[in-house]
């Protein structure tokens, strides 16, 4: 017979049995209980580690770092009411990008639900539609069995966020514990293995093809690193070139000669043009968004298309497939380099296939022009990139034009090493995501590839990163604009500037040097290397304020609305304003 | 600009959900974030231990978005199964009205004798006013419904359909 335990520290027992190394927090009025609980553990190995962010909505960002960089399922806890609504944008984020998250709120005592006491907010009606699935726990007897489920939600199929809401009593209250068994969900069983006759379905088109792209996204990564194995392994087998999301960067190696590069709006030439020419397009684990496809009814028109996906909701949303599979795609790929191998395949000929993609790599799309005086983004990129490949770093990045930059000219080798807002696109994601996945991994060199404006909307986590010592760096490419908006405008609103401006901005250097960090800036090409490397020999945080052309612009851009032969390869294709439809779209 | 919008169907489905707190939220709230409709909802637990609700939705949509609805539904973590029966076969479908009317002389002969056709019963009944409870198909009562207005209804609640599929099967 166990003894009684209050809620609090049932909830803190199920969080160390589940084997949680850490927390991204902020007290508050209705989480006291569990911060006493989280105080009282014993010292010692399992011992639970709570980072104090500064901000709750960076404590979901540093959460979604922590996960992505790990696998493992990041951990959440704010108090309730702006507590909880501080971590909705967080949680929107995990839900649009599949990120497993558990975020525990604390909520005012039972009976004052509905009362609008102090701090209440209806955390389970507002986070209903940004999370995988929610909880409010009234009885502590449930709470351990909640807390598993929780992170078996959060974990299995298709990864997302969950909440817990913990009325203050329900912490207090006491109730017996045991150790949950594991999760045997009675109504929750996603899909994992596809049927031998679907993977032979995709190994026989995949065979027969004469022009195949493998178009793989973010489920990859979510698999696992031996999915990243396996789809390279099935690129071998099969010879077919390779282009992937943005949220899929690294599980296939940027030096490999079948990498096409990113597709989409902000994509190469040669992997719109291959998904434009394909015979054959097979997804996985990506999810035909509306930044890859460009305008659906010219989307990969000749092409039979195979889509392996563990949400069936996925299946069929925005493009029309021949072929669905609802499988974990790292069971799929092993299923098929399986039968691929059992068949004894022999690599097909793709010599006239890849004739045409090296045509379409010759017209280097990705070249900008340079006037040697001002530093390019691009350049900066690049230069960031030879620096640092050969530490393996985890790059995050805030949203906007240095994301797609990063994406573009950064190469990945690795899966996990690549942090960035995809689905959701939240400026201010980049810093607390370094923050998490440095906790995750303490002797990596980890670079939030920030602009000057996405910086500022959670730059108060320079102090989280000071107070635990983290030496996470941050390199700005800093152009004085919310240059996404700006290019935008000139795109579509004839230049009107319409509060794009980054006015008053602060000297980065010096609020770097407030909080504890070493500030450096660039701002010639000059300086470039020599600043870089002097990021690189500080042992602990950096700001890397580097001053780049103001108004250089991220191609290659396929327009919103246009089709992937469409694509704007230059800046002085831009200019004009454009008609209401192309003014709706977003 | 102007915006267009898609030719839809009507289909009634049938969602077997655990009785959790929030449940009906969960499920009108998805039609309401993604965009869907809903024309009538209906929801009772079928259970003993009144574990489990069956809740019937009517909805229109295109094929395409009828595919993402069902799809959409089924990866709530409460929902047990979906069931399209408008697609899955031949189903039965009711609904029950309660109506009430109110005059004098010729219009309540007229109301009675119009209930009796539409096998209305009498629930409710004072000297210058009926309430009927009617059941059928969504035709048959608005059709009654209809007939009513002229012979002075007053007011009209109806519950929504609730549907079953024919046969021995279960949905």
């Amino acid at each position: 017979m166990t003894t009684e335990m209050s809620g609090a520290d049932i909830l803190v027992q199920a969080l160390r049995d589940l084997g949680v190394e850490v927390i991204f927090g902020y007290p508050g009025g209705a989480v006291l209980p569990i911060y006493d609980a989280l105080f009282r553990q014993p010292e010692g190995p399992g011992r639970i580690r709570h980072i104090l962010v500064r901000h709750e909505q960076a404590a979901t960002h540093a959460a979604e770092g922590y996960a992505r960089s790990t696998g493992k399922p990041g951990v959440v806890l704010v108090t309730s009411g702006p507590g909880a609504t501080n971590a909705v944008t967080g949680i929107t984020d995990a839900l649009l990008d599949s990120i497993p998250m558990v975020v525990i709120t604390g909520q005012v005592p039972t009976a004052l639900i509905g009362t609008d006491a102090f701090q209440e907010a209806d955390t389970v009606g507002i986070t209903r539609h940004c999370t995988k699935h929610n909880y409010l726990v009234k009885d502590p007897a449930k709470l351990g069995g909640v807390i598993y489920e929780a992170f078996h939600i959060a974990t299995a199929g298709r990864p997302g966020p969950v909440v817990v809401d913990i009325p203050k009593d329900v912490q207090v209250a006491t109730a017996r514990y045991a150790k949950p068994g594991p999760i045997q969900h009675k109504t929750y069983r996603p899909r994992v293995k596809a049927e031998r006759s679907e993977i032979e379905a995709v190994v026989d088109l995949l065979a027969a093809a004469e022009r195949p792209v493998l178009y793989t996204g973010g489920g990859i990564i979510n698999s696992g690193p031996a999915a990243s194995q396996l789809l390279r392994e099935l690129a071998r087998l099969t010879g077919a070139p390779v282009t992937s999301t943005l949220m899929g960067l690294g599980a296939f190696p940027a030096s490999s000669p079948q990498w096409l590069g990113m597709l989409g709006m902000h994509g190469t030439y040669e992997a719109n043009m291959a998904m434009n020419q394909a015979d054959l397009i097979v997804a996985l684990g990506s999810r035909f968004d509306d930044r890859v496809t460009g305008r659906l009814d010219a989307f990969s028109p000749n092409s039979r298309k195979v889509h392996i996906d563990i949400d069936r909701s996925s299946i069929n949303k925005n493009v029309r497939v021949d072929l669905a599979v609802i499988a974990d795609v790292g069971h799929a790929l092993e299923d098929m380099v399986h039968v691929w191998k059992a068949r004894q395949h022999p690599r097909p000929d793709l010599s006239e296939w890849t004739r045409r993609i090296d045509g379409w790599r010759a017209v280097k799309c990705l070249d900008f022009p340079e006037d040697g005086k001002a530093i390019m983004p691009q350049r900066a990129i690049r230069a960031l990139h030879d620096a640092t490949a050969a530490r393996n770093p985890i790059i995050t990045t805030e949203v906007g034009q240095h994301q797609m930059w990063a994406a573009q000219h950064f190469g990945f080798e690795a899966p996990n090493k690549w942090l960035t807002s995809g689905g959701l696109g939240t400026m201010g994601y980049g810093l607390p995501a370094a923050i998490g996945a440095q906790l995750g991994h303490p002797n990596a060199l980890v670079i939030d590839i920030a602009g000057e404006a996405s910086i500022q909307m959670n730059i108060q986590e320079l102090g989280t990163a000071s107070q635990y010592r983290l030496p996470v760096k941050i390199f700005i490419l800093n152009n004085e604009y919310m240059g996404m908006v700006r290019q935008w405008q000139e795109l579509t609103y004839a230049s009107r500037y319409a509060e794009s401006y980054s006015d008053s901005l602060p000297d980065f250097v010096k609020l770097a040097e407030a909080y504890g960090w070493k500030g450096i800036r660039i701002e010639t090409m000059g300086e470039l290397d020599d600043g870089i490397q002097a990021m690189l020999d500080h042992d602990g945080p950096v700001v890397v304020d580097c001053r780049v052309a103001k108004l250089a612009n991220c191609f290659p851009m396929i327009p919103s609305g246009a089709a992937h032969t469409e694509m704007i390869l230059q800046a002085n294709e831009v200019s004009g304003e454009m008609d209401d439809e192309a003014k709706a779209l977003v | 600009m102007h915006i267009k919008q898609e030719t839809a169907e009507r289909h009634t489905l049938a969602i077997v959900v655990d009785n959790e707190p929030g449940i009906l939220a969960r499920i009108a709230g998805l039609f309401t974030a993604r965009g869907y409709n809903i024309e009538s909802l209906t929801v009772s637990e079928i259970t003993e231990d009144k574990s489990v609700s069956r809740i019937t939705i009517v909805t229109s949509a295109s094929a395409h978005v009828m595919e993402q609805v069902l799809a959409q539904l089924d990866r709530l973590v409460p929902v047990h199964t979906v069931t399209d029966l408008t697609a899955t076969g031949e189903h039965v479908e009711r609904e029950l009205a309660l109506v009430k009317v109110a005059g004098a002389g010729d219009h309540r002969i007229e109301a009675l004798r119009l209930a009796d056709v539409y096998r209305a019963r009498v629930v409710d009944a004072t000297t210058s006013s009926f309430v009927f409870e009617v059941t059928g198909g969504r035709d048959k009562i608005d059709k009654f419904v209809e007939l009513m207005a002229e012979v002075g209804l007053v007011e009209v609640a109806r519950t929504g359909i609730v549907a079953i599929g024919r046969g021995r099967e279960a949905a």
